[in-house]
């Protein structure tokens, strides 16, 4: 844990204290059987909102409390934990973030506020394939009049039937692959020509494919400046790879307690489990990657605070967070044995919301890749 | 962390950094050698005199020993001022004043465990980098189960006799004095165990160094025939030792990662991968799979980092060694092995010389680089012990019964 301050523990300590409380690992297991097509509870949202979670990082004129990243990725951690379901990482991570970056002062006006105080949901729209990729947006942006016209679809958007505003990336020039030319677009969730699908994912959360036929939008839509939309986007994704980073972890430490926990009470052969040294070792390695990467983590978000250049971090982060939740839920699934293979144990429900947050902005792959291009080779 | 007045310690920063550009020898810019390192001792034979200036003037200011108290001729820094120092001998890239498992490891136990007399007769030595120190721990029938250890110390009425053989000792041949445990009690294992000094210079020492597969040979094997040990040179209490051991064997492996392992030349993995392998249109590293792992290791390495200053961060004032300790002597000799491996197989066939025409120095320091790494799981405590003792300590898993 890095050296937290006074009100850094006090906010993370709250945020142990409701997700164990409200949003414990049952409460998705119910949103899950109540074949419910909301990705979160409403209730819970409210209550979070509530709490100023959603404002973390947004300045107090817009009734944020100016928290920090570090701050925001505390809470994140606690959620992760219980696999809380809520639109934090997608509003007030990445669109609170967004708005920051490239809003004009009426467009942070409009929605910063609503934001904060947990009245609106908003979302990025970037990926449009099987794989994060955000520089081969096609998504297309045809200037009309004094506005836009957008065609085309986005998939795996978090959030994105519940959401009051999409943060759209859209291509105004230039070929899928190039960074030049891409623009991000400020779009009502119920704009006409917007088709919003439920796509039913494997972790319970489920996200949405949306269609965009022949969406018009205002030349006060465009965030930022039209064909630079990158230079948003980019410092936009590293604070959602962080965010995610933050969640993940806390969602490996949880699988890590649990475990542990089974370790030291499941006999066999006569013996508690935990002293069998093969699994002690196991046991050992596996904490040693949550020391590592609760390091890439926290490093990753306090350069965020500090202002200075996230990238490499951030990339550190969510491959090694990849990685680690990979490892967790497949070894927390292995040292249960079969009690683990249940589905009325948690160990599953780690297990498909590892495989969710791994590819969700980019796997470890990706990372890695985009780390050594950042490192020059 | 502001537990010191901002002022002071920028008067610190900046009278250090005054002193240390006027007497840091300007020969010493250049880069130092494998046998240049000031180890001090009485075999010390100081190539450039000026690194033995050095050492002089770092140890009249206690800076070998920063943050030892000024009585046993430490600097007696606190811990911001002895980053301050740090800071500033980084800085201006400096060479080592002194090299010494005194000042590592023998140091901070005698300072824990020892006689006042005891401190006064050893640790000042230590500070100039007149005494070398060895350590005489792993037996051939005790490595990892280091408290198997059968050294017999006899109490002779005015002296101790000391009868046996030690093991992977470290420099013993070059070591002026020894630290060494020995049984003093054959009735029980961990009980039985005290610590003990000595010259190497006694009658009935001996030391013949080992060849390793790297072609070095840093450790011996070192016997005691009849060795007479004066009884006011045993620390602690008789049959004492073992707690002795454990606190010394935390700060050894705090030291080798601290140290991260190093060597294995001057050359860029980087930049070797991208000679060697060629480089794509992006100017990429050509070789896809080459270039992936070499990535997945950086960002292990960049991890590693990290949590090594983290856990200097968390870790409160004079709380001594961290339980982190076990990870980072575990993770850090994964990542060297690593990173040694990389680097032999990017230079290919010019990372397979051994000597002579034909491959630079830096190549030639390659793979002997990676054939020593491969004792870095072995010594200190191999990585199956460290992670017995994350498994025990840190997450309280118990031993079989």
């Amino acid at each position: 844990m890095a050296v937290l301050t006074e009100e850094q523990t006090m906010l993370r300590d709250a945020a142990k204290g409701w997700a164990s409380e409200s949003a414990p690992v049952g409460a998705l297991r119910k949103l899950r059987d109540s074949k419910s097509k909301q990705t979160f509870d409403p209730a819970a949202w409210a209550e979070m909102g509530q709490m100023g979670w959603a404002g973390v990082i947004v300045p107090e004129t817009y009734d944020g409390s100016a928290f920090g990243y570090l701050g925001l990725g505390l809470i994140l951690e606690e959620t992760g934990r219980t696999l809380a379901a809520s639109p934090l990482l997608s509003t007030a991570m990445i669109a609170a973030s967004a708005l920051q970056l490239g809003g004009s002062d009426a467009q942070k006006q409009a929605w910063l506020s609503k934001i904060a105080t947990g009245e609106a949901v908003a979302t990025l729209a970037v990926d449009e394939g099987a794989h994060h990729a955000p520089a081969r947006t096609a998504l297309s942006a045809t200037q009309s009049g004094a506005g836009y016209v957008l065609n085309g679809t986005k998939t795996l958007v978090l959030d994105g039937e519940a959401a009051d505003l999409l943060i759209v990336a859209a291509r105004t020039s230039g070929a899928p692959g190039d960074t030049n030319g891409v623009t991000l677009f400020l779009v009502a969730g119920d704009a006409a020509g917007v088709t919003r699908s439920h796509l039913s994912l494997i972790d319970s959360r489920g996200a949405a494919k949306i269609a965009f036929d022949g969406v018009e939008v205002g030349a006060d839509a465009v965030l930022g400046e039209v064909d630079k939309g990158w230079a948003v986007l980019e410092p936009t994704l590293d604070r959602a790879y962080a965010g995610l980073a933050a969640e993940m972890l806390g969602s490996a430490s949880a699988a890590f307690d649990i475990t542990l926990d089974y370790l030291k009470t499941r006999t066999q052969f006569g013996q508690v489990i935990g002293t069998f040294q093969a699994l002690q070792h196991r046991a050992a390695k596996w904490f040693t990657d949550l020391e590592t990467t609760r390091s890439c983590v926290e490093a990753a978000l306090e350069a965020l605070d500090a202002g200075a250049d996230s990238r490499a971090l951030a990339s550190l982060a969510k491959a090694k967070a990849s990685e680690l939740v990979h490892l967790a839920s497949n070894e927390m699934v292995q040292m249960h044995g079969g009690i683990g293979m249940t589905d009325a144990h948690d160990a599953g429900l780690y297990m498909k919301r590892a495989r969710v947050t791994e590819a969700l902005f980019g796997g470890a792959s990706f990372h890695r890749d985009r780390y050594a291009r950042l490192m020059g080779f | 962390m502001a537990d010191f007045g901002g002022t002071d310690l920028d008067a610190f920063r900046a009278d250090t950094r005054a002193w240390l550009e006027a007497n840091y020898p300007k020969s010493l810019n250049a880069p130092m050698g494998e046998d240049e390192a000031p180890w001090g001792g009485r075999k010390m034979v100081w190539k450039n005199p000026d690194a033995k200036l050095w050492l002089d003037r770092m140890a009249e200011r206690g800076w070998t020993a920063p943050m030892w108290p000024k009585e046993y001729g430490g600097g007696g820094l606190s811990k911001a001022q002895n980053k301050v120092l740090e800071q500033e001998l980084r800085r201006l890239k400096a060479r080592p004043a002194l090299m010494s498992f005194g000042v590592w490891m023998l140091g901070p136990v005698l300072l824990e465990y020892a006689t006042e007399e005891q401190k006064q007769r050893f640790l000042p030595a230590i500070v100039r980098g007149e005494t070398r120190w060895c350590q005489g721990y792993s037996e051939p029938g005790a490595g990892s189960d280091l408290a198997s250890l059968q050294t017999k110390c006899e109490d002779k009425g005015d002296h101790y006799l000391i009868n046996g053989q030690k093991v992977w000792t470290s420099y013993a041949d070059q070591a002026d004095w020894i630290f060494c445990l020995v049984r003093t009690d054959t009735s029980k294992k961990h009980e039985g165990i005290s610590f003990v000094l000595f010259d190497m210079t006694s009658p009935g020492v001996e030391a013949r160094p080992i060849k390793l597969i790297s072609g070095s040979s840093p450790f011996c094997e070192t016997f005691f025939d009849n060795v007479k040990v004066a009884k006011e040179q045993l620390v602690g209490k008789l049959n004492g030792g073992w707690d002795i051991a454990k606190r010394l064997l935390q700060y050894e492996r705090q030291n080798i990662s601290a140290s991260g392992f190093g060597g294995g030349g001057g050359l860029s993995l980087v930049e070797a991968a991208k000679k060697e392998l060629g480089v794509d249109g992006e100017g990429r590293i050509a070789d896809g799979d080459f270039r992936a792992r070499l990535a997945a290791h950086s960002m292990d390495a960049h991890a590693f980092m990290l949590t090594v200053r983290r856990a200097e961060a968390e870790s409160k004032q004079g709380s001594g060694p961290s339980a982190a300790v076990s990870i980072i002597k575990y993770a850090a000799a994964k990542m060297n092995q690593e990173r040694t491996e990389l680097l032999v197989e990017a230079l290919g066939l010019q990372g397979l010389g051994w000597e002579g025409d034909g491959f630079s120095a830096d190549e030639l320091a390659a793979p002997r680089a990676m054939l020593r790494a491969k004792g870095n799981s072995i010594e200190g405590g191999t990585s199956e012990v460290n992670l017995n003792v994350v498994a025990k300590r840190v997450l309280g898993l118990l031993d079989h019964q």
